[in-house]
């Protein structure tokens, strides 16, 4: 059985110590700037928050992993590579990289810092993940949203290195480091910025009927009835129409959560080391109740018990969830 | 400026499902008539299309070979499945023609002989073009939503290390690319039963903002620009900065006229801004947009005279 690390999501220092201290096995965090792909007004680390950050995190035997998993443009490639120098000086214990040139770098100038590769980088089959794993000593991939629990089996047979997988939040549609979506939009770009949907471009306006418009960048992303609660303008959660859907229908998918409480032992059996919880956005609060639910259900697992699984459940009451791509082919 | 007889133009593999006639018309078009330098062949986005049309390759090949033009074939963007897998191996084992890699595995497979690197595999920076390079790389293709700052840095770097190096100027960009078949979401089915309704939408399906604003179009599993790029205006200052190869993505118009159109810019037969409305004109309803180029959000057009 796989050790079955929880790597959880620290948007800031304050989000990190709850993290930690609620059982986190890892937590990944990032620069204030564009070297990640959470790179939010009011998230992240400042290099000093992060030396601190790292202490704490590591006198609690905690690991912090360091997200890098943007895509340098020409031009501007020392931004990347002087945060990965400033990661290594403070002791990370892996960067989390998708660019080649930055994962080129790293592997020779920090060789003593583990690589993970990004679900940035898209790599989806074993050649892929083999590519990475022999020409820059990758030791852990994150696997994309896109690939059933069979498929995960298979592929664990036929790499050299750890996997880690989503296991609860943000239900991404897109093969990340694909996604031009919000640079079509707004200008910014979630690969060369790590920008996604931003919070900048959003308007909510009220029609006269009393309906809602949730707007990005002066796009509709959607329409809300008076009743409904309107959701934010995620550019792939949005609905619209097309000549055979003239009422307006999610095209891409709906504002769903990804929960995948149940398929966690099968997951582990699978041979995932490692799962990952999305929000770096996320509350303190958030990230204390869901990385205090999954510690428990690990433990319980890897104990040979039962899990709670209500306890899981309970996360996204209210919400609705899915297992995506992960249950059945179906939902592709 | 001299008559550019330097800068090639590319013709990128045909991103939709058309039937394997159409394709054959098309290319025997190209063939005959079209003034591109290369042509692209083969399904790089739904490994479910290809068996439509792989069989007609060697003559397709063939044709446009005895017309003059390089051909070049281009892997799969999203490699996932056996067949998947497989198909970018067999592309990876072949000598002749020319392939362009669009997915990590293909690389893998590869190894160290030559390659072209395609518009999916993310080559944004010199340090990621030196790596390509020194790995077999011959040839590098910029991701479209790239501004002109990071595509003069880029192409300096491709130049320096004898890399031909690539932009597309015209046709929708490819904005993302998805495990779900939004096609057959679209008809109530899923990838696996999609029964190939994407053949329908020569053009891709338009999707519309719920106040009728168009936004994007969906390909199968990929998500474009409901504007066709168009770098018509720029092309002095992509052949400025290095550019070798400006590609032309295949839309439901008369490609030839639009190659031709960007043939008489690249050799000043007559003025840009001429061009540019006859090429607007090719184009019918689909608006056109050079946003990425110029830092803006890619929807936007930036004008002529903005640009001067």
């Amino acid at each position: 059985m796989s050790l079955a690390e929880l790597i959880c999501p620290a948007g800031t220092p304050a989000a990190l110590r709850t993290a930690v201290d609620a059982g986190a096995d890892a937590v990944y965090c990032g620069f204030q700037d564009a070297t990640n792909a959470r790179n939010f007004p009011g998230l992240n680390f400042t290099p000093d928050e992060l030396a601190a950050s790292v202490a704490y995190a590591h006198e609690r035997g905690t690991k912090v992993l360091l997200a890098l998993n943007t895509y340098p443009p020409a031009g501007k490639v020392d931004l990347w590579r002087e945060a990965a120098d400033t990661g290594a000086r403070l002791g990370v214990d892996a960067f989390i990289v998708a660019d080649m040139g930055v994962a080129d770098y790293i592997a020779r100038t920090h060789p003593q810092v583990r690589l993970h590769l990004s679900v940035q980088a898209a790599a989806s089959s074993p050649e892929a993940i083999r590519y990475y794993c022999e020409n820059f000593s990758v030791k852990r991939v994150v696997l994309p949203r896109i690939l059933t629990v069979p498929e995960i089996r298979q592929i664990r047979k036929e790499i050299p290195c750890e996997i880690e997988t989503f296991i609860f939040g943000n239900h991404g549609l897109m093969v990340e480091g694909r996604c031009s979506l919000t640079n079509y939009l707004t200008g910014q770009s979630t690969n060369m910025d790590g920008v996604c949907s931003p919070a900048s471009d959003v308007d909510y306006l009220r029609e006269p009927d009393g309906s809602m418009c949730s707007q990005l960048a002066g796009f509709t992303i959607d329409r809300f009835g008076p009743e409904e609660k309107a959701g934010y303008p995620t550019i792939c959660k949005g609905r619209y129409t097309a000549p055979h859907r003239p009422d307006g229908y999610y095209a891409f998918e709906e504002p769903v959560s990804l929960n995948l409480s149940r398929l966690l032992p099968e997951l582990i059996d699978a041979g995932v080391h490692a799962f990952k919880i999305e929000g770096r956005q996320r509350s303190k609060s958030y990230v204390r109740g869901v990385v205090c639910a999954f510690r428990e259900a690990v433990d319980d697992i890897r104990a040979g018990r039962q899990p709670n699984m209500a306890n899981l459940i309970a996360l996204t009451e209210g919400q609705k969830q899915t297992q995506g791509a992960f249950e059945t082919k179906k939902w592709r | 400026m001299a008559v550019n007889d330097m800068t090639k133009l590319t013709l990128g593999p045909i991103a939709y499902h058309w039937s394997a006639d159409d394709r054959r018309d098309f290319y025997a078009r190209i063939a005959d008539e079209c003034p591109v330098d290369e042509v692209y062949l083969g399904e790089v986005i739904c490994s479910k299309r290809a068996p439509f049309h792989e069989a007609d390759l060697p003559a397709t090949i063939d044709r446009l070979e005895r017309a003059g033009k390089r051909v070049i074939l281009s892997t799969l963007a999203e490699v996932m499945l056996k067949r998947e897998r497989k198909a970018t191996e067999d592309l990876a084992a072949m000598d002749a023609p020319e392939i362009e890699i669009n997915n990590a595995a293909g690389l893998f497979a590869r190894g160290q002989r030559p390659h072209r690197i395609g518009p999916f595999m993310n080559a944004y920076n010199e340090a990621t073009i030196r790596w390509m390079a020194a790995k077999g790389a011959t040839h590098v293709c910029l991701p479209s939503e790239m501004p002109a700052s990071a595509i003069a840095i880029a192409a300096q770097a491709a130049r320096d290390l004898g890399l031909g190096v690539e932009v597309q100027v015209f046709g929708r960009a490819s904005l993302a690319v998805s495990a779900r078949c939004y096609h057959a979401r679209a008809h109530g089915r899923t990838k696996d039963n999609c029964q190939f309704v994407c053949e329908t939408d020569p053009d891709g399906m338009p999707l519309r903002t719920r106040d009728d604003r168009p936004i994007l179009r969906v390909n199968g599993i990929q998500t474009m620009s409901e504007s066709y790029l168009d770098l018509l205006p720029e092309t002095p200052q992509l052949v400025a900065d290095g550019i070798s190869h400006l590609r032309l993505m295949p839309q439901a118009v008369d490609m030839v006229a639009v190659a031709q159109t960007f043939r008489n810019a690249l050799e000043q037969r007559e003025p840009l801004a001429k061009a540019d409305t006859r090429l607007a004109a090719l184009c019918g309803d689909a608006g056109l947009s050079n946003g990425f180029y110029h830092g803006e959000a890619g929807y936007r057009r930036i004008s002529m005279k903005a640009t001067a």
